[in-house]
C-alpha cells in the first residue's frame, strides 16, 4: 500500500545531492527569531526510530497551533469549515449565513460537492445562497431580530424542512445569541431550526468548524429517527462528494450488498443524518474532519467505527474486504470478492497504460486533513514518489496515528472549541454491540484506529505542517518536483515555475477519484497533467 | 431537472431581512483587487484567516492567477485584546519573506467591530523599526457591513491618493492625467491607457492590474509581476493636469481626495462602456491634449458603428436582465439602450440610491418599462421571480446567472466579476470602441445562436 518502502530513505532530487536537513536548515534560516521557532516545530523530517520491540517511533511534529499573522498560510476559516465543508453538500437544509455579506456569498457553490435529488419534487438548495446580509445598524444595535426575520422569511417562501444558521466574526464580537434564536423560531415554525457559533476567528483553522458542525448535528439532528435498518448496513463519514466521489462509492457499496444509511455529507439529505445512528457501522474516510461524530455515535449507540479510505484501488480493495470482515457473513464476502474482481482488470490495464510514463517522478502534497496522505495511495499505484506532505489544518494524530491523543496538549485555541458530553442512551445503546466489538478485537479486527501519514511515508521524508508560500515556492525551486499538489491559492503560483499542481479540494474540476473508478481516472488526469506538452513550450527558441 | 427549482414566479415575497443569492460581495475583495493594482505591493487582510482565503481564492478562479495576500490570522484572544499583535508580526514577517514595498492593509468586519486603529498600529510598527526604509504601510477601511466589493475598491483606491499623492509644484504638469479605471479587468485598463496614450496623454492609471492579474507563463513566479502602478507614480498624480475618474462608485472618491489634498481638478464620469460613454472619454481627454483626436481613434470608433448598424435588426427590442455593480450597469444598460435594447430588469446587491437616478437617466422615457433596485435583498433571486413572470431575452451578469440562463433557458453573456467559468475576459478589454465590439459581437453571438437552434427547418437561414 505503501508509496515507497517506508524504509527506504527518500531522494528529493534525482542526483541524491540534497539532504533532507540541509533543505530544512537552509529554509528556516530566513525566518524571523520567533517565526522560526513556530516553524522549526511543523516543519520536519520523517525520521523513523525502530525500538527494541520492534514498534516504531515517529518524531513529533507541531500541528494545529496558530498560524503566524503575514506569512501567506493556506488556511481558511471556521465558518468555512463548518458551512462551506461539513454542512455545505446537505441539499435540503436551508443555510442562513448570519453575517455581513462575504462569508455566504464565497462558500455559495464553490466546493464542487456534487448531489443528486431524485426528482425536481425533491428540496435541493445547493444552489441558494441565503444570508442576513448585515448591515451597519445590525452591528451597532445588534442582527437578532433580522437573523429571525430572515429564518420567517426563509420559512414563509421556501418550507424547508430545517433550517440551520451560521455565524460570522462580528456575530460573536457583538453577542447576538443565534442558539437563542434558533430555539425560538424552531417553537414558532415547528421545523427543526438550530445554530452553529462557527464565528471565523475560533480556532486556528477550518478544523474547528468541522468540530462545531459535528457537534451541533450530532446534538440537533442524529437520532431523530429510529427506522430500522438492515444488518450490512453501515454510514460513510467524511466523504464529500467532489467531483461525485460519493456517487461511485454508493454504487460500490449497492454492488457488495452493504446498505449506507448515510454519507456525512456528501450527497446527502436531512433525513440521512437523523437516521445514522441505525446502520451498524460508522466507516470513517476524512479522519480529521468527522471523527468526533463517529465517536459521540459511538458513546451514544454502541456503533463502532473503523477507518476507512476509497481513495487508490488497492485501499478500497482493502477498505471494503474490511468493512465485510467486520460483518462476517459469508455470502456478503463472497460478494465483496465477486465485485473487487469484476472493478481490478480495468485498473491493472490502466495501471499497465500509465505507471510506465509516470513511474519515479516526485511528488509533493500539501492539502486538506487527510488528502495528502489518501492520495499518496494512488501515487504509489503510479509508481511516483512522494518527497514532502503535510497537511493545511490536521491535528497530530492524523501525521502520528491516533496513539499520541493522550499525549497532545490542549491549548487555548483548542479549549474553547465545545467537547459535547455524550452519554450511553438508557434505549438505544447497544450493548450487543460493544460485546460483537470486544470479542473482534480479541482476534485482532482494529477499530477506531488510524496509523496518520507519516507512518507511510519514506524515511527522511519531508513533513510540514500548514505550509506557507515561502516554503512552497522555496521547496519547488530547490527540489524541482514533478508535480505539487495543493489548492486554487497555490495552483498558478507553482505552474507559474512550470511545475504542474494538482487542485486536491476541487480535482481542478475533473474527478471522480475515489473506488476503482475514480482510480482509474485519477491515474488519466495525472497523466494527461504530468506529461502535458506545455510545460516543454516554457523555454522560447531564442533562448539559450 | 431545474437547478433553482425553488424559484417560483406568482406573487413576489417583498423580503425585509434575508438576501437570497445576492448581486454583490463584501468590501475587502474589492480592495485586495485594487491594491494588487500597486507594483510591489502585498494587500493584507487584518482579519480572520478565512476572509483572506476566500479572497485570494475568488481572485485566482476569476483571472486564473495567483493572488498574493497575507492574513492576519485572528483569533479568539486577537477578538478580545485586539489585532495589535497580529499585524506587527504580520508586517514582521511579510517585510522579511516577501519584501514589497508596500503592504497594503485592509480591514474586515471583525477588526472593524473590534475597532483596531490601523494607523496607529502602524505608527508603532515603524517605531519598532518593523517597516524598512523606504517601504510603505498602507491602509483602507473595508468594513463588509458597509458598502461592497465596489465600495472597498474606492476605498483602497482613495488611500492611495492618501497616502502618497503630493503637490510639489505651483502649476500642474500639462498632459499628465490620472486615470482611476474603476472595478474593471486588466484588459479594460491597459485599453484605457492605449486610448489616452494614443490621444497624446501621459496616464497615471491607479490602481492598474494589466501585467499583474493577465501575467505571462516564464517558467518563474514573480511574486510582483511587471504591471500596477509605481510609488512614484501615485506620488506624481499630485501634480497632473486633471484627473478622470471613470464611475462614480467605484473611482469617484479617490477623485475627490485628489482635489481636496492637492488640487487636481477631476472629472467624474461614467465607465467608457459603449460608443456615447467612450465618446465622453475621448472629449474628456480632448479637452486636455489641445483638442485633437487621433485617426486611429476615428477609425476604430467608426468600425464600432458600422457594426451597430449592420447589427441593429437583430437587437431592436431584445430585453435583457442585468446584475452586478453599479458602475457596471448604467455603462452596460447604456450600451444597451444605444442599439435599442431594453434593460429590463436591472439589480445591484451594492446600497446607493444614486444609482437609480443614474438608472433613470439612462432609462429615459423607457424609465416605466424597466425594474431597477439596489441594496440588500435586491439580489438574483428577485430579479429571477421577475423573470418567471415575464421572461426577457438575455442575461448580462457573472457567473452565478448560469443558473437561471439554463433553468429558463435564456441567451446569457457572462460580464462583471467574478466570471469561475470560462476564461477570456482578463484578455479581451469590453470598455472603448473596441471593447463595445466585443461586447455586442458576444451579445449578437448568444441571439443568433439561439434563433439557429429554434429555427424550424423552413426558416433557418444560412445568411444572417
Amino acid at each position: 500500500m505503501a508509496p515507497d518502502s517506508p524504509e527506504q530513505a527518500v531522494e528529493l532530487t534525482p542526483d541524491g545531492t540534497l539532504t533532507s536537513e540541509a533543505l530544512r536548515e537552509e529554509l528556516l534560516k530566513a525566518y524571523p527569531k520567533k517565526s522560526r521557532r513556530k516553524r522549526e516545530k511543523q516543519f520536519i523530517i520523517n525520521e523513523k526510530t525502530v525500538n527494541e520491540d520492534g514498534t516504531v517511533t515517529l518524531p513529533q511534529i507541531g500541528a494545529n497551533t496558530r498560524t503566524i499573522p503575514g506569512i501567506l498560510t493556506q488556511r481558511g476559516c471556521t465558518y468555512a469549515g463548518c458551512k462551506g465543508v461539513i454542512l455545505g453538500p446537505t441539499r435540503d437544509i436551508v443555510n442562513i449565513t448570519h453575517g455581513p455579506i462575504g462569508c455566504g456569498y464565497y462558500s455559495w457553490l464553490t466546493r464542487r460537492n456534487q448531489t443528486s435529488a431524485p426528482s425536481d419534487d425533491h428540496e435541493n438548495y445547493m444552489t441558494y445562497c441565503f444570508s442576513t446580509d448585515m448591515q451597519d445598524e445590525n452591528i451597532i444595535f445588534g442582527g437578532e431580530k433580522k437573523l429571525a426575520a430572515a429564518i420567517q422569511e426563509a420559512y414563509d417562501i421556501f418550507q424547508p424542512k430545517a433550517i440551520a444558521v451560521f455565524s460570522t466574526c462580528p456575530v460573536g464580537l457583538i453577542g447576538d445569541d443565534v442558539h437563542q434564536v434558533a430555539k425560538d423560531m424552531k417553537e414558532k415554525l415547528g421545523i427543526n431550526i438550530f445554530g452553529f457559533s462557527c464565528e471565523g476567528y475560533k480556532g486556528v483553522s477550518q478544523s474547528a468548524g468541522h468540530h462545531i458542525a459535528n457537534n451541533q448535528v450530532f446534538k440537533h439532528v442524529v437520532g431523530t429517527d429510529n427506522t430500522p435498518r438492515s444488518k450490512f448496513s453501515i454510514n460513510l463519514l467524511g466523504e464529500y462528494n467532489i467531483g461525485g466521489d460519493a456517487f461511485v462509492l454508493e454504487d460500490l457499496l449497492e454492488r457488495c450488498g452493504i446498505e449506507l444509511v448515510s454519507t456525512f455529507s456528501g450527497n446527502s439529505t436531512y433525513d440521512q443524518f437523523a437516521n445514522a445512528h441505525m446502520a451498524n457501522l460508522n466507516a470513517v474516510m476524512c479522519h480529521r474532519s468527522i471523527n468526533y461524530v463517529a465517536d459521540m455515535i459511538e458513546k451514544k449507540y454502541g456503533t463502532p467505527w473503523i477507518k476507512v479510505n476509497f481513495i487508490g484501488a488497492k485501499s478500497t480493495a482493502k477498505s471494503l474486504r474490511k468493512i465485510g470482515e467486520y460483518f462476517a457473513d459469508e455470502k456478503l464476502m463472497e460478494q465483496i470478492e465477486k465485485v473487487i474482481s469484476e472493478e481490478y482488470p480495468a485498473v491493472f490495464e490502466a495501471q499497465k497504460q500509465y505507471k510506465p510514463k509516470l513511474e519515479g517522478k516526485r511528488v509533493m502534497l500539501f492539502v486538506g486533513g487527510s488528502r495528502a496522505h489518501h492520495y499518496q495511495d494512488l501515487f504509489g499505484e503510479l509508481g511516483m514518489k512522494t518527497v514532502a506532505a503535510g497537511y493545511e489544518f490536521a491535528h497530530r494524530d492524523d501525521y502520528e496515528g491516533r496513539d499520541v491523543i493522550p499525549d497532545i496538549k490542549i491549548d487555548a485555541d483548542s479549549r474553547n472549541i465545545e467537547e459535547l458530553h455524550v452519554d450511553a442512551d438508557p434505549d438505544m445503546y447497544d450493548s450487543d454491540k460493544v460485546r460483537d466489538k470486544w470479542a473482534k478485537e480479541e482476534k485482532g479486527y482494529s477499530f477506531a484506529e488510524y496509523d496518520g501519514m507519516m507512518t507511510q511515508m519514506a524515511e527522511k521524508a519531508l513533513v510540514i505542517d500548514d505550509i506557507n508560500h515561502y516554503e512552497s515556492e522555496e521547496l519547488i525551486k530547490r527540489v524541482k518536483p514533478d508535480l505539487f499538489c495543493a489548492g486554487i491559492k497555490e495552483k498558478y503560483v507553482v505552474q507559474k515555475m512550470g511545475v504542474p499542481c494538482k487542485q486536491l479540494h476541487s480535482y481542478d474540476y475533473g474527478g471522480p477519484y475515489a473506488g476503482f473508478r475514480g482510480a482509474i481516472e485519477f491515474y488519466k488526469d495525472i497523466d494527461r497533467l504530468v506529461n502535458a506538452k506545455v510545460w516543454k513550450m516554457i523555454k522560447a527558441p531564442w533562448d539559450e | 431537472m431545474s437547478l433553482l427549482r425553488h424559484t417560483k414566479g406568482g406573487e413576489v415575497h417583498e423580503r425585509q431581512a434575508l438576501t437570497v443569492n445576492p448581486a454583490k460581495t463584501c468590501q475587502p475583495v474589492g480592495a485586495m483587487y485594487a491594491a494588487l493594482g500597486i507594483h510591489k505591493c502585498l494587500p493584507h487582510s487584518h482579519g480572520s484567516q478565512g476572509c483572506c482565503s476566500y479572497h485570494r481564492s475568488t481572485l485566482s478562479r476569476h483571472y486564473k492567477e495567483p493572488a498574493m495576500a497575507g492574513t492576519g490570522s485572528f483569533t479568539e484572544g486577537s477578538s478580545v485584546f485586539g489585532g495589535q499583535a497580529n499585524l506587527l508580526t504580520a508586517i514582521e514577517n511579510m517585510f522579511t519573506l516577501y519584501k514589497p514595498d508596500v503592504i497594503a492593509v485592509h480591514t474586515t468586519c471583525l477588526s472593524e467591530t473590534i475597532g483596531d486603529d490601523i494607523p496607529q498600529i502602524t505608527e508603532n510598527a515603524i517605531d519598532k523599526g518593523l517597516v524598512p526604509e523606504g517601504k510603505f504601510v498602507i491602509h483602507a477601511n473595508t468594513p463588509s457591513y458597509v458598502g461592497a466589493h465596489p465600495t472597498g475598491f474606492a476605498n483602497m483606491t482613495k488611500a492611495m491618493v492618501d497616502y502618497f499623492a503630493k503637490s510639489t509644484r505651483e502649476d500642474k504638469v500639462a498632459r499628465r492625467v490620472n486615470i482611476i479605471p474603476g472595478y474593471v479587468e486588466p484588459a479594460d485598463m491597459a485599453e484605457i491607457k492605449r486610448l489616452a496614450k494614443l490621444m497624446g496623454l501621459d496616464p497615471i492609471m491607479f490602481p492598474d492590474t494589466s501585467g499583474v492579474l493577465d501575467a505571462p507563463q516564464t517558467g518563474v513566479h514573480e511574486m510582483y509581476p511587471a504591471g500596477g502602478v509605481t510609488i512614484d507614480e501615485l506620488i506624481a498624480a499630485g501634480d497632473a493636469q486633471q484627473t478622470i475618474a471613470l464611475g462614480p462608485v467605484c473611482s469617484g472618491p479617490a477623485a475627490k481626495a485628489l482635489y481636496a489634498k492637492c488640487k487636481v481638478p477631476q472629472t467624474t464620469m461614467g465607465l467608457p462602456i459603449g460608443l456615447a460613454a467612450t465618446d465622453k472619454f475621448v472629449m474628456a481627454m480632448r479637452s486636455l491634449n489641445g483638442g485633437f483626436v487621433p485617426e486611429e481613434i476615428k477609425y476604430e470608433r467608426g468600425r464600432l458603428l458600422d457594426l451597430m448598424t449592420d447589427m441593429h435588426q437583430y437587437f431592436y427590442g431584445k430585453s435583457v436582465a442585468l446584475w452586478g455593480d453599479p458602475d457596471q450597469l448604467v455603462g452596460l444598460s447604456e450600451l444597451l439602450m444605444s442599439v435599442d435594447m431594453l434593460p429590463k430588469y436591472v439589480v445591484t446587491g451594492t446600497p446607493g440610491k444614486k444609482f437609480l437616478k443614474r438608472m433613470g437617466d439612462v432609462l429615459g422615457d423607457k424609465v416605466h418599462e424597466s425594474f431597477v433596485r439596489q441594496g440588500p435583498c435586491a439580489d438574483m433571486y428577485l430579479m429571477h421571480q421577475w423573470i418567471k413572470n415575464e421572461p426577457c431575452d438575455l442575461l448580462m451578469g457573472n457567473t452565478y446567472g448560469k443558473y437561471i440562463a439554463r433553468d429558463d433557458d435564456i441567451p446569457y453573456v457572462r460580464h462583471g466579476f467574478p466570471i469561475l467559468d470560462r476564461v477570456g475576459h482578463q484578455y479581451f478589454p469590453t470598455v472603448g470602441y473596441k471593447g463595445a465590439i466585443r461586447v455586442l459581437e458576444q451579445i449578437l453571438n448568444v441571439l443568433m445562436d439561439r434563433q439557429d437552434r429554434d429555427s424550424p427547418e423552413e426558416t433557418f437561414e444560412l445568411t444572417m
